[in-house]
Formats: C-alpha cells, structure tokens, sequence
C-alpha cells in the first residue's frame, strides 16, 4: 500500500496504518544516512521546492538532505529573497512553481492554513513543514518515528507535552499522532497557555507539571517564546522557568527510563536545564537525525513509491 | 402608470392583512387593497402581475449594508449593491458609515444620497459615524447628519472602546431620536482572533474570539442604554449569552433592539472547514448552542430583525491565508432564501413574523415611514415565491463581492419581484430593465 493522499497537509489526515507505513519506511533510509556513501538514485529526476516563508535551520535542512541523498533536484526558496516581497500572493507562488515542474513542494508559513492553499492550486504534493500554530506533521512523525526506535511501541505509552500548548504546532501534530498510535497524552503548562476544547483531542491538560510528569515514559518539552511574555499569557521568563521548566528533580518523577524530547530550538536554562538536555535520557539529537531518515520516507511515498525494499539499491 | 398585483396572499401586520388579495400602484403610491381589483378605465400603460400562489410583502429592508461606496469600489458600489439588493427583494438598505472618507459629515450624507438618486436601484439610508473618522476620539456633527438625511450612527467596524465617549453619543443622539446602532467588540479580547474560540480554533491552529468580546460590550451599552434612555440598537448578535443580556434588557422594559444575520442563525464555526475565507467573518460563526439561541431569539421576539451585514470584498483580497483575510460574508441575495429554509421552514418563525423582522422593525428603528402596503403608503413592495427553488450561485451575484459560504446551497422560498416606488426593478429573478417593461406592456 502507499499513502492515501497527494500531501502530507496533517497528522489529524492520517490514518493509524499510513503512520505506521511511514515510520517502517524511515527505517532503511536511516540506513542510508549511516553509509560512507549517503547517496541513492531513487529520487532522480525529481523537483522538490523547499518554500520557507519563516526562518527554519533544521527542518529546511532536513528536508534539503532528504531530498539530495535520494538524487532529488532541490531547490530553497525562502521569501525574503522572493518575489513574495514584491508582494506576490501564495496562489500566484503556487502556479508559478507548479509550471516550471515541480514534483514536491514543502512549505513553512506563519499562517495555518497556507498548505492547504498551496494543495488547491497546484498537482504537485505538498508537505507542510510547520502552519502557523496548526501543524508540524513531520515534526510529530519523527517524533513518533524517534519513541518507536527507542521504546519499541508507542501503543500504552504515557507521554507529556510540556509548554505553550496555544501557540504550538508541534503539540497539536504530536497529539494527533500519539493518541493514534494508542499513546495517553498529558498536555502540561500555563492555563493562559493551555487551548480551549483541548480535552476533546482526548488528551489530559495539567497545570502543575508534578502532576503531569509522575510516571510518564515520554517528556516532550516544547520550546517557549519570549514573544508570549511581552503578550502578557504570563507575568516573566523567570517565573515561567520556576513554574515549568523541566529540571532534574521534575524529570526525575517521570519513569526511570523516560525519554527527554525537545523539537528544538532550546532554551536552556528556561523549559529545560541544561544537565537535563544533556542527560542520559534525552534524545534531542537523535530527533534531528530521524527527521532526515523520515523526511526521505515520506519524499519516497508521495513521489508514488510503494514497498520500503525497493529503496536499498 | 400603474400597476396591478393580482391574487397574491399579501401579508401586512401593520394593517391587519393576512389573505389573497389585489394591490393597485398609482403614480408610486399604493392606491387599494382589496379583491377583484382593476384596471378598468385607463387606457393602457397599466401592467400586471399575476401573484397567485406568491407572498406579496411591504418591501424588505435590510438595516445594515456595506456599499462600500465612497473608496472602497474594488469591493462595491452603490450601482452593484443596490442591484443585488433589488435580486434579493431588498427595497431599501441602509449603508454603513465605514467608508473612505468616512461617512461623518454633511457633506459625506450628501454624497451618498446623491450616488443613491442617480445609481441606486433601491433606496438607500445613509447612517453616519458616531465618532470623527470612526476614530472613537470626538464626536462627529450627527445633528447635522440628521439634518441631512442620516437614519441612524454607528461605528460599525471600530466599535467605541471609550465608554465615556459612547454615553455622550447615546445622549446626544438621543435628542435628535436616531439610534445608536452598536457593533458590540471588546478590541482587547478580540486581539488579533479570526475565528470562534473553541475547539475548532484550537484544532485549526487559529487565534481565536471569545464569545465574551461581545458580551462584555453588550452589557455595557446596554448599561450605558439604561443610563442615558437612549435608543440602542444591537448590531449582528452572535452569542448566546448576548441574546440573554438583550432579553434581560428588554424585560425590564428598556428601549433596546437587536439584529441576527442570516449566516449567524445558519452556520457554525465547523463551516470554517478547510480554512474557507468565506466562513471569516466579524462576530465570527459561533457554536452550535449559540445559533439555537439566535433562533430562539428570533422566535420569542429578543431579536427585533434580521438584517444581512452585507460585506463584499474583492475576489483577491479574500483568495488568501486565513489570517490574512478581511472579515465579511455577501448576504444580500441570499437572506431571503436562508430566511425560509433555516426559519419559516421549521416553523421558527410565520411569514407575519418574518414581515416584522425584514420591513417592519427595521423601518420602526430607522424612523422610516415604510413597512406597511396601506393605501398611500410608497408603493414598495416585494413579491415572493414560496415554493420555488434555486441552488445558490454565486458567479451569477449582482454583488461585487462573491464571498459567500453558501455556493450550491438549495435555497426554497425566493423573491420573484422587487418594486421600488412602482417601479419593478427586479422581476423573474432578473434586473427589470426599463425596455423589458416596455416590452413587457407592448407584448401584452
């Protein structure tokens, strides 16, 4: 089976089985990224557009090596050096990428939603690499991909997102795909940072993060934004730190063997201290590698391909 | 000239009348009711049309219309709203006051009734601004406004945050007897919302507006209302809790009216689907226990009339992201449609109840001598056919603004006419152009 979709617009499109495709295929491209040789001709022939309207190292990234290790043409785009500064409309954008040929286009935007634009207008596939506060899908893919590496399984696990649950697109991608695959989702943080209906994604919202934190087997700490503060959800950094920042005395009520997860970019010292973030338990940096392994899986998917075996050589 | 209607079941609370009868138009002006009326007598010039089995009403008048017209003519003008006024049955409309310039002076009141004489295929009724440049600073000359032909004020658009400012404006407009008509926003609770706060927002990933944005500044000019004995007039009530406050309000006997909209008594925030610009709108679509209490409002008389907020905008200002949409829904060719299937169809509201709300309440508010078929009254009257059907369309609007939620909707329960002082501007579903009438009289 291959995907039931032309785009990856989503978790909350996905079925258990498409997740389930999608993290077996990132398994021999992890192998690939392990080689001397980091390099197969799957993808040859491809246009993949990266078009990243907000600044982003590690997702771009990610989905440009993706890309060039399967012999993908990749191409970036990002808007400050595009004609969306003289004012172009993301449809206009959209058609002209479509006509020049491109295959696959990934895109980052400030606005939820914008994939779904870009999807209406052009044939190619769309990956949305992160909408506004909406969704981050490959974020949570890797995550997932990540926890099943390590754990597994992801079915019966405990998992806390700690943070600005509001504002991030990573939680809400992560909360579709964990409750999925069969996982028990805390959402932990600020009630002022804490959406409204958030229980109806069938997940528990705590507001004191000892709670939250007993006994889990996963910590997703997400990343906080100054910006916030100055929007007064809540009174300073420092409090902030105090209340909800993950130490190793937090840490510690969570199982032993928790895993400590952060979607970077960090701020140490604030949502998570630093021995924490570099502790035994944290897998932060394995995240970055897999999210290029399951990058290439969904490229592989969405340009038609089928069974992972095909891909070794 | 005159014109005969012939056989309809005219509906006229104002006068009593529930029944199949006739009306004769002279020279603008309805001359008698009554059956087996006819043209016996005068020697041609005289039309008629055959409204057996159709509803034949005082003209519909919708209170609260966005012309856009002077500044904003990407989006509308005077000439293409009223024409989509005349397609939806609509008589008269009166245009808010969020123009540019905005519509705060003399001469602005002016300008708009000039435009009306010369392009209007409908009355229009200029409101002007409660504030200079809606502003919300200082008060604008609304006596003169008045004076000019001004039906009401508002600053619809950029509701008066100041609450000193908003008591001095029901004072002062009361002496003139205009009302206020209140586009009922808290600016901060807003903050930069787009959509209803809820569960859709949160799974959407878009900021979202409290239902208590509106309450908050519902309870207060209401309040303000109590205070100053002014004449407030809720504009396009949203919430659950708002229909409460009014229903409140009006128990204890204040003077206090409050309009829905049709997309708020039809949609919910689930319509925003897949990020549809259409669906953003200002109070947005709300919850599904919020449009039961919009109806039950209509229903038990809270909600004084049904008014469409008319907001058109031009087809690549609303092709965009979500967040970077403008807020407005086209309502005028649809409200009477939407009006049967969501009200008169369940039996929420009677035909008579529907009168009271489109022509008769909001002529009432704005102080206009209209809402009644009596003889000689203005010969405004619209013409509807109950059983007919249409699937919406919205590439045949007359609006300029082709915003609309409800393309391929099967609306039943159309107007079929629209005559303005005698004169038949829309008949058939179509612009009644002048040779059509004299084709239309030479053919027989």
């Amino acid at each position: 089976m291959g995907l039931k979709h032309k785009d990856l617009l989503g978790i909350q499109d996905l079925s258990s089985e498409e997740i389930r495709l999608i993290l077996e295929t990132a398994e021999p491209m992890k192998d690939i990224i392990r080689r001397q040789i980091k390099k197969v001709p799957t993808l040859r022939g491809k246009a993949v557009i990266n078009l990243f309207y907000e600044p982003s190292t590690r997702t771009r990234t990610s989905f440009e090596l993706a890309g060039k290790y399967m012999s993908a043409d990749t191409i970036n785009i990002s808007t400050s050096t595009s004609s969306v500064v003289k004012g172009e409309s993301l449809r206009d954008t959209a058609k002209t990428l479509e006509v020049m040929g491109a295959d696959i286009v990934i895109i980052r935007h400030s606005a939820a939603g914008a994939p779904h634009i870009l999807s209406k207008y052009i044939s190619a596939s769309v990956i949305n690499a992160g909408d506004g506060f909406h969704e981050h899908p490959t974020q949570a893919l890797l995550d997932m991909f990540t926890i099943k590496e390590k754990k597994g399984r992801i079915d019966g696990l405990k998992v806390a997102v700690v943070g600005d649950i509001l504002h991030s697109r990573v939680a809400r991608s992560n909360i579709w795909g964990f409750t999925k695959m069969g996982a028990e989702v805390r959402v932990i943080g600020p009630s002022t940072l804490l959406p409204p209906g958030i229980e109806k994604l069938g997940v528990t919202p705590y507001t004191s993060i000892e709670e939250g934190l007993s006994g889990v087997d996963v910590i997703m700490v997400l990343r906080i934004q100054l910006e916030r503060q100055q929007k007064g959800l809540f009174p300073t950094i420092r409090e902030y730190a105090r209340l909800f920042g993950v130490t190793p005395e937090r840490a510690g009520l969570a199982r032993p063997d928790a895993l400590i997860m952060h979607p970077g970019p960090m701020n140490r010292g604030v949502e998570i201290s630093p021995e924490v973030a570099d502790s035994m338990q944290s897998v932060i940096n394995e995240q970055v590698t897999n999210g290029v392994a399951v990058r290439m899986a969904l490229l592989y998917l969405l340009a038609g391909g089928g069974s992972p075996h095909e891909i070794i050589d | 000239m005159k014109l005969l209607i012939k056989g309809g079941r005219v509906v006229d609370p104002a006068a009593g009348i529930n029944g199949e009868n006739d009306i004769l138009v002279e020279d603008g002006k309805i001359s008698a009711v009554g059956n087996n009326l006819s043209v016996s007598g005068t020697a041609g010039g005289a039309e008629t049309i055959d409204a057996a089995g159709k509803l034949v009403l005082p003209g519909l008048i919708d209170m609260h219309v966005h012309l856009r017209e002077p500044g904003f003519e990407a989006k509308e003008t005077i000439a293409t709203g009223t024409r989509a006024a005349a397609m939806g049955g609509f008589t008269g409309v009166a245009c808010m006051p969020n123009t540019n310039p905005v519509i705060d002076s003399r001469a602005l009141v002016e300008f708009i009734n000039s435009r009306a004489a010369s392009e209007g295929l409908v009355n229009v009724y200029p409101i002007g601004a409660v504030t200079k440049g809606s502003k919300g600073e200082e008060l604008a000359e609304i006596g003169d406004m008045k004076l000019a032909g001004a039906v009401g004020i508002s600053d619809d658009g950029h509701p008066v945050m100041n609450a000193q400012l908003m008591r001095l404006a029901m004072e002062y407009a009361g002496m003139f007897g205009l009302p206020v008509i209140s586009h009922c926003e808290d600016l901060n609770l807003v903050a930069d919302g787009v959509m209803h706060e809820g569960y859709q927002s949160t799974v959407y990933g878009l900021k979202g507006i409290t239902r208590a944005a509106e309450e908050t500044m519902v309870a207060r000019d209401i309040i303000l209302a109590e205070l100053t004995g002014a004449r407030l007039h809720i504009a396009h009530i949203s919430t659950a809790g708002s229909v409460d406050l009014v229903r409140m309000a009006k128990k204890r006997g204040l003077n206090i009216t409050a309009e829905a909209t049709p997309h708020h008594f039809s949609l919910t925030d689930e319509a925003v689907g897949n990020y549809d610009t259409a669906t953003k709108v200002n109070p947005p679509l709300r919850g599904e226990e919020d449009v039961e209490a919009v109806r039950e409002g209509l229903r038990d008389g809270t909600i004084d009339v049904i008014a469409t907020d008319h907001a058109p905008h031009a087809v690549e200002e609303k092709d965009v992201e979500f967040n970077y949409a403008p807020f407005g829904i086209v309502g005028l060719e649809t409200a009477v449609g939407l009006s049967f299937r969501e009200l008169v169809e369940p039996g929420i509201l009677t035909v008579e109840d529907l009168v009271m709300k489109m022509s008769v309440n909001p002529a009432r508010i704005l102080g206009l001598v209209k809402g009644t078929l009596k003889p000689g009254a203005d010969a405004d009257i619209t013409i509807i056919d109950p059983d007919l059907k249409e699937k919406v369309d919205i590439s045949r609007f007359e609006t300029k603004g082709k915003n609309s939620p409800f393309g391929g909707w099967e609306l039943k329960g159309l107007p079929v006419a629209t005559i303005v002082g005698g004169r038949v501007v829309m008949r058939d579903r179509r612009l009644w152009q002048e040779n059509d009438k004299i084709r239309n009289t030479s053919g027989g």
